[in-house]
């Protein structure tokens, strides 16, 4: 998917004044926010599970050629076969060529963020091949040639209304208002889809190494219908989805659903292995999974690489107040919130997303309820260094950051400094105690007041209220 | 080179520098060591009745659940839960279960694959899971995938004496009794459901609206 990142900024301000987007924010923020917390308590020891979470991720990681390898010989053993793509257009030719090879004319689609970071509907049509999204979501923005703006739930910046002009127009039957009409009015037109594909298209959450399989997280059965129905089933995924063994998977599913949409569990975890039997009456011809790196094997070793142990559940995006400001759009590619501003900049280049890691307040809240443990500030915080010294930092700001550097060297005068300026703040503040306007940080004052020091600094009080 | 060797290559060549020859020797042997181990995560205690536990989760899922002590009542049951709905009384079983006497209670059960126009479905099931309320079924020839996920209504018939507290228990199950996972192993939680639209949750999106678990020992 072209990286539009660069626009971020414009972007936001026609994301802030978008009433409809922000009433659709609220409504994900609520139901994940509060969904997350009320089942996330169900596990018993979630510090300790959060650890060994973390860790099945860095087992993989820290050895990931012979885990790939491990993966691939059991998932061949079983009957499938393994792609190895380099790059988005890699995924894209493999993916023809298999649909090429087994004369397929219609796919069936379940939902892949991965797809998305290849574009493979388009690459897919233009070798010939109809495809069809299932997932109710990617569905919508199919029919309405848009992109997700969330990993989870794609089309959260729609609500129902507008799904309702757009099935009324797309499917030329009566306007459905309901919610339940219109999940029913797509699950009737897209049943025959399923039926007739020649070939499934799905993610993959996991590969599992000890097994060779690839597991599959869904809600609303897409995901089986499309791996259990047509004759080719074709699982994309990254190379980091590696897992070793059944036990650990479900360690990291226990945590996945309740960190996502605040389920104890997804209605569907479909663990997929090898080809169907010879006495079989279901289950497809053909496997093939295509293992994607599109940067992802640069990022081992170095100091981003626990950026790789994400499992794509979204809580650091649903807990973002960026995220919930802005909505997934604005981000500009793929993977929006923090995740997307670290993933963003490491995959499709910083120089092509130099805000993105600079969309963040660094309220930490999205470390806080990473799953995985993923220090995502840390890895924000080390992009910004990474800014600095590639000199892809303004003027202005390189000035601004050096001089205070330099300033907060000298205490001493560090203290002087700072016990003038927040007097004077407080003087331009006057009765209201509000700044209208900061100069050369306009910014933080432009869409609202800031509020002015108390007068006196932090280190003055703190020696005259005496040491507790 | 392929893409498969430049991968690999690169992932080889991130390790440099640390450990890497010690790497390259243990690492198969580290490898088999913990897939021989497969150890266990911090997995919830689950003191008492698993069978209780199971069915106060699957209801939370949206699940229906029925008991009987009497394996030959499930179709007893099974003709009273889809009159109170209206719904037809035919459907498709797998094999193992079209023994029971479907057709004294009114039932039109036929033992094969589902097809779309299948309005319910028969399955048993591999195991139960009740820290989640969580049916874990296998595809096989006896067991097809189908019977599950394309009727509108899904029931299970469940032997109470196979519900497992965890997932890992399932999985443990799982190695002492097949050889090798199948091809499918589909964990199933309730009616189909999406929540795409403004995040309402509304059941029934491509699989069945409704999940009925019937709990009957086997004999």
């Amino acid at each position: 998917m072209q990286n539009n990142a660069i626009d971020f900024k414009r972007q936001v301000t026609v994301k802030l004044a978008d009433i409809k987007l922000q009433g659709a924010l609220s409504r994900l923020q609520s139901r994940f926010v509060e969904g997350r917390s009320a089942v996330i308590s169900e596990i018993a020891d979630l510090p300790e599970t959060r650890n060994a979470a973390a860790a099945i991720r860095d087992r993989v990681l820290n050895d990931l050629e012979h885990w790939l390898l491990q993966f691939e010989q059991q998932a061949t053993a079983r009957g499938a076969i393994v792609h190895w793509a380099e790059t988005d257009e890699d995924v894209n030719r493999i993916v023809a060529g298999i649909a090429r090879q087994h004369g397929v004319r219609t796919a069936a689609k379940s939902k892949s963020m991965v797809s998305e970071e290849c574009e493979l509907n388009d690459a897919l049509e233009q070798a010939g091949v109809e495809v069809m999204e299932t997932d109710l979501g990617e569905y919508i923005l199919q029919l309405a040639h848009e992109a997700p703006s969330h990993i989870v739930a794609p089309v959260v910046h729609k609500n129902k209304e507008e799904v309702a002009d757009l099935f009324a127009e797309k499917h030329q039957l009566p306007r459905k208002t309901g919610i339940a009409e219109l999940c029913r009015e797509a699950r009737e037109i897209l049943r025959p889809a399923f039926l007739n594909a020649d070939m499934g298209i799905s993610g993959a959450n996991f590969l599992v190494a000890e097994t060779g399989s690839a597991l599959i997280v869904t809600n609303e059965g897409n995901g089986r219908l499309v791996t259990t129905l047509p004759r080719v089933h074709v699982a994309i995924t990254g190379i980091e989805k590696v897992v070793p063994t059944l036990e650990d998977v479900s360690t990291l599913v226990r945590l996945l659903p309740r960190s996502a949409t605040g389920q104890s569990i997804t209605n569907y975890v479909s663990v997929l292995t090898g080809t169907r039997g010879d006495a079989d009456h279901d289950g497809p011809e053909h496997f093939h999974i295509v293992l994607l790196d599109n940067g992802r094997s640069k990022l081992l070793g170095s100091d981003m690489q626990e950026m790789l142990r994400c499992i794509r559940c979204g809580a650091c995006m649903n807990h973002c107040p960026v995220y919930q400001n802005i909505g997934g759009h604005a981000y500009g590619w793929v993977y929006p919130g923090p995740m997307g501003s670290i993933l963003t900049p490491l995959l499709s280049g910083l120089e092509k997303s130099p805000d993105l890691p600079n969309a963040s307040t660094f309220c930490g809240a999205c470390a806080a309820v990473c799953p995985v443990k993923i220090p995502l500030p840390d890895l924000l915080r080390k992009l910004r260094e990474q800014q600095m010294e590639r000199g892809m930092k303004s003027r202005q700001e390189t000035f601004m950051l050096k001089a205070w550097a330099w300033l907060a060297l000298r205490p001493n005068l560090y203290a002087l400094a700072t016990r003038i300026a927040v007097r004077v703040m407080r003087l331009l503040g006057g009765k209201e105690r509000l700044l209208h306007r900061l100069p050369g940080a306009h910014g933080w004052s432009d869409g609202r007041d800031f509020p002015a020091p108390a007068g006196r600094t932090f280190r003055e009080l703190y020696r005259q209220g005496g040491r507790k | 080179m392929s893409a498969r060797e430049a991968i690999l290559g690169r992932i080889r060549n991130a390790r440099n520098g640390k450990d890497r020859h010690e790497q390259a020797a243990g690492a198969t042997e580290a490898i088999a060591a913990h897939l021989a181990r497969h150890p266990r995560g911090p997995a919830p205690a689950m003191p008492g009745d698993l069978p209780a536990r199971f069915r106060e989760r699957a209801l939370k899922l949206s699940s229906d659940v029925l008991e009987t002590a009497d394996r030959k009542e499930v179709p007893t049951l099974l003709a009273r839960y889809l009159n109170e709905r209206k719904l037809p009384l035919a459907g498709v079983c797998w094999p193992s279960l079209i023994g029971l006497p479907w057709s004294s209670a009114g039932l039109d059960m036929q033992s094969r694959p589902a097809r779309d126009s299948d309005l319910v479905g028969v399955t048993g099931a591999f195991c139960a899971i009740a820290e989640t309320g969580t049916l874990m079924l296998l595809s096989g020839a006896e067991t097809p995938a189908t019977t599950s996920l394309l009727p509108e209504t899904h029931v299970a018939v469940i032997d109470p004496r196979r519900i497992v507290a965890t997932m890992e228990d399932a999985w443990d199950l799982l190695r002492q009794e097949c050889r090798q996972p199948p091809r499918a192993v589909n964990f199933v939680s309730g009616p189909s459901r999406t929540a795409d639209i403004e995040q309402t949750v509304t059941l029934g999106a491509h699989g069945p609206y409704r999940v009925l678990l019937i709990l009957a020992p086997a004999r």
